[in-house]
This record gives C-alpha cells, structure tokens and sequence, in this order.
C-alpha cells in the first residue's frame, strides 16, 4: 500500500485536509442537529459506495491483469443486469432465451422464493461470465501487443454495440428484477431506509473477501504476476491467456452485480432493467480512478467517498439548486475525483508508475 | 542437451542481431555463454525461451532443439514444462509479492505439489536468507537477496536445464562468490546449466565449456580451462594486462574488433 505524506506547502494538500476537517466538523454538527436524517443519510451513502466499489472492483480487476480501461462495462452491467431478469422475471435461460425459450429449471424446483431468486441470479452471472470470455477472446486476446489506446477504442465502440444490439434487438424495458428485498424499508425517525441498501452492502463484502482471497489462491497470485511483470510471468510459464480470460470473466460477472444494484435504490427507485443501467457504470468511474485504476482498496475506498458525497451533497445542498442546478449531485463524484487528483495524481492507492515492456 | 544451430533472429522485421549462433549445452554440464554489452546474448536467451515474440523478435533461420526435438517457436509454458528455466537479466522478482508467491510462481506449471513440495524445501536449504524472508515483500529485498529469489524462482519448476542471464550484474564480488558457488551446487544436483555472462572471468572459473560472442554469432569457443589460458580472451576479456589490472575500456574492445576485421 502507498503511503500518502502530506506536505502543507503544496496547496492541493491543504485543500485536501481543510475539506476533510470540515467534514468532520459538518459531520459532528449534524448529528447532533438532525441525528436521524444524518444516520438514514449515512446509511444511503455507504449504499451507493458499495454499488461503485462493485462496479470499481469490475473495472480494477481487468486493469491490474491486462491494464485495459474497459469502458464496455456499463454494457456488460446492462446486459447482466438483463440476464437476471430472464432468469428471474421471464424464467427462461439467457442468450438462449433470445432465440428459443428454453425453461429456467430452478422455477420448478419449487423452494424458498428467495432462495430459487438468489440460485437464479447465480445463474445469469454464469452467463455474464461467458460473455466477458467471449469478449475477451473475440476482441481483446487478438491486441495483445497493440498499443493500449487501440485496445481501449476498441472497448469504447464494444459499448456502443452492445448497448446498441440490447436496446434495439431485445428492446429493453423496464424488464423487472424482481428483487426477493421487495421495493421496502423501515423508517428512522423522518428518515427512510430501504432494504436493498443492505442488500448491496452484503454483496460488496462479499466481492471485496472474495477478490481478497482469490489474490492468494494459485491463480490469483499469477495474476498479480502477470499484473507486476508480464515477461517474467510469462518465463515462469504462467498462461497470460488464462489470466487475461479469468480477469474479464470476473470483471463481467462484478458488472452485472453492479448493474442489478443499479435497478435499485439508491441508485434509482425504478426496480427494472432499462437503458439508463449502462450509464451507471460511468457514474463510478471516479470512484476508480480516484482509489487508482489498479488497487483493490482504492475501489472500495473511492467507492466509498464519492458515493458518500454523492449523497451527502444531495442531502445538504438541496437548498441550494439556484445555483447549483438540480442535477448537481451527479458532479459531485467529478468533483471530488479532481481534488483527490490534486493531491495524488495516481490514484489515492495507485501505483505511480507503470511497469510493463 | 540444447542445440542451437545457425540461429538467425530479426527484431522488428529488420533489425538482424544473432546471426547464425550454433551452440550446444551437453547434459549435466555448465556452459558458459560470453560476449561484451550488445553481443545478442540476452536475445539468445529468448530464442531459447519462447520470449522473442514480446519484443517482436522471430527466429528467421536455423533451429533450437532439445533432446532431438525442434522447440523453436513454441509458447514459453511449454518450454518450462519440457524442463528449461530462466533467471532473466535483472532478476525481474515479483516485487509486489512475497517471497513465498513468487516461489510459487516458479512453480506454476508444475501440477504435482510433492514436486513442489520438494522443490520449495531444496531452495530453502539453498538459500537459507530467503528462508528467513518467506512473508516479506519481494521488492524490499537486497539485490542479492533478490538475485537468490530470481534463481530460486527458477528452481521451482525442477528444471533440467537452467539458463541464468548475467546473475553477477550490479552484485559486490563476496555475493559474487557466493552466486557462483550456489550454481556449482545446482548443477551437482544434476541441472545442466548455461550461463550468460559479461563477467568472463566468473563464468570460465565453473564452466566446463565456453562460448565467446560478437555481434551475433560465435566468434571463439573451447574448453573452459583453455579459454581462461588464451591470451586473446585473458586480454580482451578478462582484462588482465590492463594496467593495474583494471578491465579494458569500450574504446579497447572497439580496437579489437578491428584488429579481428583485419586478420580475417
Ligand atoms: N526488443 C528489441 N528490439 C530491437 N532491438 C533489440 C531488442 N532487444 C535487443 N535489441 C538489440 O539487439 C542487440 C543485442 O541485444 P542483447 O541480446 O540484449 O545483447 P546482450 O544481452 O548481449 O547485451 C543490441 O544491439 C540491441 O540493441
Ligand atoms: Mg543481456
């Protein structure tokens, strides 16, 4: 982990640090003001962080192993997101079910409803998985080599395809989740929270352990080899294609869980797959560049701040739309990403250089 | 044993930098492999290891065999599985990972944990620093410590042939010593080895058999006991009769090279 050493003849630290005390005394004052607004609020924000540090950790994934910025990902959440929604709300298999309906089998097994629901997004994030290993191999395997720029074109016009041949050929929407969290919550005082707030903080602990643990098992540690130095992961004989296909497997199956949460509150009150899902993939791009494109904890952690800010701006500054404009709270992760910037150019947990012949 | 016979290899489709190099490393052997900065040695290396296509290198002419079969052109997992290693110029360590993982990374085509197994305890006898060391990040290792983690690494997959690429660069002369021993270890464990070098010297003192090269192909060669005799290479190579004993300057070896142009 990068140390961060602060220096208080560099304005950007200072900027840094007085917005962080001011923070935390905003934070003390309203606590103590309106501690039921402050806590629900609070809640919300580490909601949001979880969706971004997802989509984040889907982005970081790919980058560490083959250092593709990936902008197909607000395609591949669509299209996850899409896959859940066959499996569950249809109840056909995905893919398949385009052309011929072919019976999700879990339907009729009978059992727990939450239980058929949670087995048949498992399912779909299979089917998410294959299509990062279809990706992979069709479109990205064969640059190998190229410059990266072309690589990341070649990502950029992915996206507009795919979501291109998911809002034309399927015609997505508002294709229902079906979420077994219901569109509920409970109130705090004159607060609400929903569930599916817990939902996704859940499933982002459950992503970060994961990643955690895989990054020590066999395969992991050769893709952190390959991540550091290809050449000499390649004479250990580690298969960089093996690497490369487990990376976007990953990264497509983080997506799509990214883009199911998209569906839902925070992120938007709707509950159904449409178009707008893709976008929300961007919406986290500061978040990762902000953690540093290629750190674990900088997806957690930028997730983490820029949804809190997010929120948090969204909730205080709502006095202030004559000024701001209503739409502001969506600059609001630009914004923050440019001051972290200032401070450290890579990334809060990036690595200031890259290695790679 | 390794044959390479009259290899040419072109970078970028234009650049011609081995040409025509035939060597051969007999089993059980140490061969040494000289040349000063330049020479293509480190792309020797890669035509034997698979790596030329990282650099958009291609073996143009000639083939490398081992044990009678042709291995030019194939994927570099597959020569580690056929039993050849590399401790690449630089040692190029993981630095990121531990001791422990990029150990684990030399053996990673290796499905068989006793082998591994086994392996890992050798090179902890081997190296009983690294083994003071398994939990600690790799990067913050000595360059010593992290030219004994590079050979290590390259131990894992048990080869049958080891080819280390300049192991003695940027290294003080006791750790020197130190390396050279640990590859006389090494091959009476019964790996074959061939070692790249610039430090004549070094290399000559273990080897059984030298090759000395210039400009891509093999310009002197013969029994390690006599090139360390000849006077040609005592003075362009080891640089003995500089004055105090100092090595020769790159204007000397240019000076050389004429000299050569005109006998031949
Ligand atoms: N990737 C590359 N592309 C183009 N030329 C290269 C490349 N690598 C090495 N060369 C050239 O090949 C020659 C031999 O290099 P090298 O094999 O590294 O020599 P040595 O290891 O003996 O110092 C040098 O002139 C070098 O400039
Ligand atoms: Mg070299």
């Amino acid at each position: 982990m990068a140390k961060l050493k602060l220096n208080f003849s560099e304005p950007s630290h200072v900027i840094g640090v007085s917005l962080l005390i001011g923070g935390v005394i905003f934070s003390v004052y309203e606590l103590v003001h309106d501690p039921d607004i402050f806590v629900t609020t609070l809640l919300k924000s580490l909601a949001l962080g979880s969706v971004y540090a997802i989509l984040a950790l889907g982005f970081v994934l790919i980058f560490k192993a083959t250092e593709v910025v990936n902008f197909s990902q607000g395609s591949i959440a669509m299209i996850g997101a899409l896959f859940i929604s066959f499996m569950v709300a249809d109840e056909n298999l995905p893919i398949v079910g385009f052309f011929w309906e072919i019976k999700n089998p879990i339907y009729s097994l009978g059992g727990p409803e939450w239980l058929m629901w949670t087995l048949s997004v498992l399912v779909a994030l299979c089917f998410a998985a294959m299509l990062g290993l279809v990706i992979e191999r069709l479109a990205i395997r064969p640059m190998i080599g190229e410059p990266l720029f072309s690589v990341a074109v070649i990502t950029l016009g992915l996206e507009i395809v795919l979501r291109g041949f998911a809002n034309d050929t399927v015609k997505i929407q508002y294709r229902n989740i079906n979420a077994p969290w219901g569109t509920g919550g409970f109130k705090i005082g004159s607060g609400f929270v929903n569930w599916s707030y817990f939902a996704a903080m859940i499933v982002a602990a459950i992503a970060f352990v994961a990643v955690f643990f895989f990054y020590r098992s066999r395969m992991g540690i050769a893709m952190r080899a390959v991540a550091h130095d290809q050449e000499a992961a390649m004479a250990q004989g580690i298969n960089i294609g093996k690497v490369f296909a487990i990376a976007w497997g990953a990264g497509a199956v983080l997506a799509a869980l990214g883009g199911l949460f998209a569906t839902q509150p925070p992120v938007r009150q709707t509950g159904a797959v449409d178009p707008e899902v893709s976008l929300v993939a961007f919406r986290a791009l500061p978040a990762v560049i902000l953690g540093g494109l290629d750190s674990v904890q900088g997806a957690l952690i930028g997730g983490l701040i820029v949804g809190t800010a997010e929120i948090y701006a969204g909730q205080y500054l709502s006095g202030q739309t004559a000024w701001l404009g209503s739409g502001y709270p969506l600059i609001v992760p630009y914004f923050v990403m440019i001051i972290g910037l200032l401070v450290r150019p890579y990334g809060l947990f990036g690595t200031p250089e890259i290695r790679r012949v | 044993m390794l044959e390479l016979a009259n290899v040419e290899v072109v970078y970028n489709e234009v650049i011609l930098v081995l040409r025509g190099l035939s060597i051969e490393v007999p089993d059980g052997q140490i061969v040494a492999l000289l040349g000063a900065n330049g020479a293509g040695k480190t792309t020797a290396l890669r035509a034997i290891s698979g790596l030329l296509d990282n650099h958009n290198g291609e073996i143009t002419k000639g083939t490398v065999t081992y044990n009678g079969e042709v291995i030019n052109g194939r994927k570099p997992s597959d020569i580690v599985l056929s039993g050849i290693t590399q401790v690449m110029e630089g040692r190029r360590v993981f630095g990121e990972l531990t001791v422990d993982e990029n150990l684990i990374c030399g053996g990673i085509t290796i499905k068989d944990r006793n082998q591994t197994d086994e392996a890992y305890e050798r090179v902890m006898d081997l190296f009983p620093r690294l083994a003071e060391r398994r939990k600690q990040v790799a990067g913050y290792l000595s360059g010593g410590e992290q030219q004994m983690l590079a050979i290590g690494r390259a131990l894992m997959a048990s080869p049958k042939l080891l080819v280390l690429d300049e192991p003695s660069l940027g290294l003080a002369p006791k750790l020197i010593e130190q390396i050279r021993d640990i590859i006389v270890d090494i091959n009476q464990q019964g790996t074959s080895v061939l070692l790249i070098e610039q430090n004549a010297m070094m290399a000559l003192s273990i080897a059984n058999f030298g090759y000395i090269m210039e400009t891509g192909k093999v310009v002197m060669d013969g029994d390690a006991k006599k090139l360390l005799a000849d006077d040609d290479v005592k003075e362009f190579y080891l640089g003995l009769h500089g004055e105090d004993g100092a090595k020769k300057s790159f204007k000397d070896v240019k000076h050389y090279r004429r000299r050569k142009r005109w006998a031949s």
